[in-house]
């Protein structure tokens, strides 16, 4: 009943990331409620039946940087969690293909086709880049400390970080520093000849990002794609049985198993603020909680500029939220399907339909797919990253049919004119044609298709432009800037209010990290 | 610049019934011995997806190989009762039982299930030949034993999705046949017997048919199958599956009391965690009294599932600058266990990284004393040559254990 259940934390957004952090604190005994706007759980990992008998992973799609220790601790294989691998990535092409699987002589067998030292190179770049991803790990797993004002924990915090680079190598350090720094085409140009396989691997690079494979700073956006840890391999995929909201529903129901209330169908209006000090929310139909905490999921444009009132937030940190970049850069088409998509290059049904399939055919593909976009159009031949999740689990459609994920960028959020439904369904066009060049029967067999622009991510998701990663993952708003400067730490300008979304360090993606380094800060600092 | 070679291979392994369509589809041509047939090891590069099959789908699994002996005659259940620790007096037509039988001094000798057929006809499944033995032990009575190795071809269709492409092949449902329960049907016009069993302890079922059904029923399944993710599976997908089941297995996790060289290798059912299937309140069978015996004092050692214990683990490959080292298949090599005084008090038989679970799982022979659930171990552990002691929790099994395993729609 409204207002009379004392709680200790409020979590406002059901997404994945704050029903981590619930679950975190309801394993340290606290009494803990979830508010979610709609009527599913999961945020951007979420299963909807968006046409009968068609499951779709609607937003999110894979998952790869979940933690392992997040999984352990919160029992996630006990309620749910099954993550059945991802094992290729095929590039289809007009006339021919490259594709690499989890067999490493068949990939090599295949990238040789096309490019003899593109092979050899391509067994160093695996363990190199899994180096890398390890080295940075340890970044990665700690909370962000403040720069400015360091506390004590701040300040061992930074020295375990600078005696970890000490321990890199001076190629690990020359690695790190170029990934930090170079474009993601610049970076492989270095390791490869081979355009496709060059184009599809700086793919990474871009996903979620408004920037080309040749802007500055997207080879390391690339990095945090090969962060990804499933089993202790490196870079490995994974596609959740059930699609992603099944991730997300492991995560409450071992929340529940933890005391926590969840409460779906709940929009948060505000957050209440007295004397400096967040004491609950209101909801929009007027009911309201009282807690000693709010910790807010939300992206950091809603978390301060719709939660709060300006009023409330100092003025430099009122401007830096401001200025976070949040651009949409993407879209996403689900189709039904009556049948396996036929590619030209490989004819027929075969593993390659168990992977990911990429429309990356080259750099300029990808760059003038990105050049429509900065001058405010979709991209005519976008870049797609392509999953058929009924393969892998037959559940996800009726027997014998299918369900297509296509993530497709570029859509920016901006378009001239704005995103109406013409413009939507012209997108879904191009998007079809792309996929028709490549699998001509895709036309035939669509049963039903729902187009999701940025405008769609941001009204039915809460994505502020449609950002899947709740801003975008470049080097000017990561780590100890991420959200903020001075406010990194998972806590804000208003005491007793948090955040704990993938506006906050290390980012987005299925990790549950922020969610699970929030809470473990709050524990830290709970009186 | 390139060479294509016809494959043409020859063997003296014996062929399953199934061989021209297993064959077909090994990509991998990786294959195993079991009980003198090729068996797939893995059908696809890696087998990953066959073991998810299991898991998430439905595998399908030639268990021809498995020996298979018929039991007949009008003291069939008396002659079964007096060989097996089981009590057959209770079995009713169409149950399966899971036993072991025991030679004299109670050390077990195989495992495997029983089913009846019929009141005065049994069907006995093992991992070794046991055709003698049987026979030298149902002498004078009014029974006959026929080996039914050869005349009787067997699938296993295991995963979630198992009772449904059964349901879309069989002419009657499955919806009713219950855990351990087995019925005859048809498939087309194809007669079939089908149990509730299997090794990988998920939901699941055995299919039991003459050979010359064998590739019309494969086939079948096969094509019925699709929708569902029917995925031929080999044994290195059905191994990782049977150590998350807590399943043991002869010549990995125990020896056969028949072919031990010495006393020590032989072991009890109390031994193996097969304690219940024991049962003290039948008449005389084979191993009753030593059995007996030691029932009174407890068995010596247990068999148990351990957990690696992830942090430690992890930890111990960090230090050196290396993702944790986990196993990729199920591993069989017998591997030390200390308790915290460093004294050596058992070893774990196979074990394996739990794909599904997330968990580095291992079943393994401890001292009683040691061998209670929580109890806190050190297994040893090769960190780039050099061993290493990570710590490692007894626990539960079987390790995974999901509600369909047992469970029926109606």
């Amino acid at each position: 009943m409204p207002g009379i259940k004392k709680y200790d934390a409020i979590v406002v957004g059901g997404g994945h990331n704050g029903l981590t952090a619930a679950a975190y604190l309801g394993r340290a005994g606290k009494k803990v409620l979830v508010l979610e706007r709609r009527h599913v759980l999961g945020g951007a990992a979420v299963t909807e039946e968006v046409f009968p008998g068609f499951k779709f992973s609607v937003c999110s799609y894979v998952v790869s940087l979940m933690k392992s220790n997040v999984m352990r601790e919160l029992m996630l294989p006990k309620f749910g969690l099954e993550l059945l691998p991802l094992e290729s990535t095929l590039t289809p092409l007009e006339d021919d293909y490259i594709i690499r699987t989890a067999d490493p002589d068949q990939t090599y067998r295949e990238i040789a086709r096309h490019s003899k030292k593109d092979a050899e190179n391509y067994m160093r770049f695996g363990p190199a880049m899994g180096q890398i991803g390890m080295s940075v790990r340890p970044v990665l797993e700690t909370i962000a400390p403040n720069a400015i004002r360091p506390s004590l924990s701040d300040l061992s915090a930074t020295k375990k970080l600078l005696n970890h680079v000490k321990t890199l190598s001076s190629e690990q350090f020359e690695y790190l520093t170029k990934l930090m720094t170079m474009s993601s085409a610049d970076f492989l140009d270095e390791w490869f000849e081979y355009e496709p396989l060059k184009a599809t691997m700086s793919a990474s690079g871009i996903i979620g990002t408004f920037m080309g494979p040749r802007s500055p700073g997207s080879a390391y956006v690339m990095l945090h794609h090969y962060m990804g840890d499933i089993d202790g391999a490196f870079r490995a995929w994974g596609f959740q049985r059930g699609g992603t909201g099944a991730v997300s529903m492991a995560i409450a129901r071992s929340a529940e198993h933890f005391g926590v209330d969840i409460m779906t169908e709940a929009s948060v209006e505000k957050v209440m603020v007295k004397n400096g000090r967040a004491t609950g929310v209101v909801l929009e139909n007027g009911d309201e909680y009282n807690s000693k905490m709010v910790i807010s999921g939300l992206d950091p444009k809603l978390s301060f500029l719709k939660m709060l009132d300006e009023k409330d937030l100092p003025s430099d940190f009122l401007t830096a939220i401001k200025n976070f970049r949040i651009r949409g850069s993407s879209g996403k088409v689900n189709l039904a399907l009556d049948a396996l998509p036929n590619f030209t290059c490989l004819p027929g049904d075969g593993h390659h339909h168990r992977g990911a399939i990429s429309i990356s055919p080259s750099y300029d593909h990808l760059e003038n797919a990105y050049d429509d976009a900065k001058y405010g159009n979709f991209s005519q031949a976008p870049f797609m990253d392509i999953i058929l999740p009924s393969v892998l689990d037959p559940d996800m459609a009726p027997p014998g049919k299918h369900v297509m994920s296509c993530f497709v960028q570029y859509a920016p959020y901006d378009i001239k004119g704005g995103w109406n439904d013409q413009k939507r369904e012209d997108f879904g066009d191009a998007v079809i044609n792309t996929i028709a060049r490549y699998a001509p029967n895709i036309k035939d067999i669509i049963l039903h298709r729902q187009v999701l622009t940025p405008a769609d991510l941001e009204s039915t998701f809460g994505l502020t432009e449609g950002n899947i990663f709740h801003g975008e993952l470049t080097l000017q708003q990561l780590f100890s800037l991420r959200p903020a400067v001075k406010w990194a730490d998972y806590t804000t300008p208003i005491k007793n209010y948090f955040q704990c979304g993938s506006g906050t360090h290390p980012g987005g993606g299925i990790t549950g990290s922020p969610g699970e380094m929030a809470a473990k800060k709050i524990l830290g600092t709970w009186k | 610049m390139s060479y294509e070679n016809k494959f043409n291979a020859t063997t003296q392994l014996k062929l399953s019934p199934f061989f021209e369509r297993t064959s077909q589809l090994n990509e991998s041509q990786e294959w195993r011995r079991w009980a003198g047939h090729l068996a797939a090891t893995s059908y696809e590069l890696t087998h990953e997806n066959e073991y998810f099959a299991i898991r998430t789908k439905a595998a399908l699994l030639d268990i021809t190989p498995l020996k298979k002996y018929i039991v007949e005659g009008r003291d069939a259940q008396k002659a079964l009762d007096n060989i097996v620790t089981r009590n057959i007096g209770i079995c009713k037509v169409g149950q399966v039982m899971y036993t072991t039988w025991c030679d004299e001094d109670g050390k077990v000798i195989d495992d495997g299930t029983v089913q009846r057929l019929a009141d005065n006809k049994f069907r006995i499944t093992s991992a070794e030949p046991n055709l003698e033995w049987i026979e030298s032990n149902i002498a004078r009575m009014d029974v006959q034993i026929k080996d039914d190795s050869y005349s009787t071809a067997a699938l296993a269709l295991q995963g979630p999705n198992s009772r449904d492409i059964l349901n879309a092949v069989s002419s009657e449902s499955l919806d009713s046949l219950k855990f351990f329960w087995m019925m005859d049907t048809h498939f087309e016009d194809i007669p079939v017997s089908i149990s509730r069993t299997g090794y990988t302890g998920d939901l699941g079922y055995e299919i039991w048919m003459n050979p010359n059904d064998a590739l019309a029923v494969w086939d079948l399944l096969i094509d019925k199958g699709a929708p569902f993710g029917i995925t031929p599976t080999g044994l290195h997908a059905l191994d990782i599956a049977r150590v998350e089941a807590g399943l043991i297995l002869l010549d990995v996790d125990y020896i056969s009391s028949r072919h031990a060289i010495v006393e020590t290798r032989k072991s009890s059912p109390y031994e193996l965690g097969l304690g219940w299937t024991v049962k003290m309140n039948k008449n005389n069978f084979i191993g009753k009294n030593a059995l007996e015996e030691e029932n009174k004092n407890g068995p010596l050692w247990n068999f148990v599932g351990i957990e690696i214990q992830w942090p430690e683990f992890e930890k111990h490959y960090r230090k050196v600058g290396l993702p944790p080292g986990l196993p990729s298949t199920a591993w069989r090599t017998s591997t030390p266990l200390y308790n915290q005084q460093n004294q050596q008090v058992g070893y774990a038989t196979s074990g394996t990284w739990s794909p599904i679970l997330k968990r580095y799982i291992a079943l393994a022979h401890i001292k009683s004393k040691y061998a209670k659930e929580g109890s806190e171990l050190m297994f040893e552990l090769k960190v780039e040559h050099f061993r290493k002691l990570t710590k490692a929790t007894v626990v539960k099994t079987p390790f995974f254990n999901p509600e369909r395993k047992r469970s029926c729609p109606v």
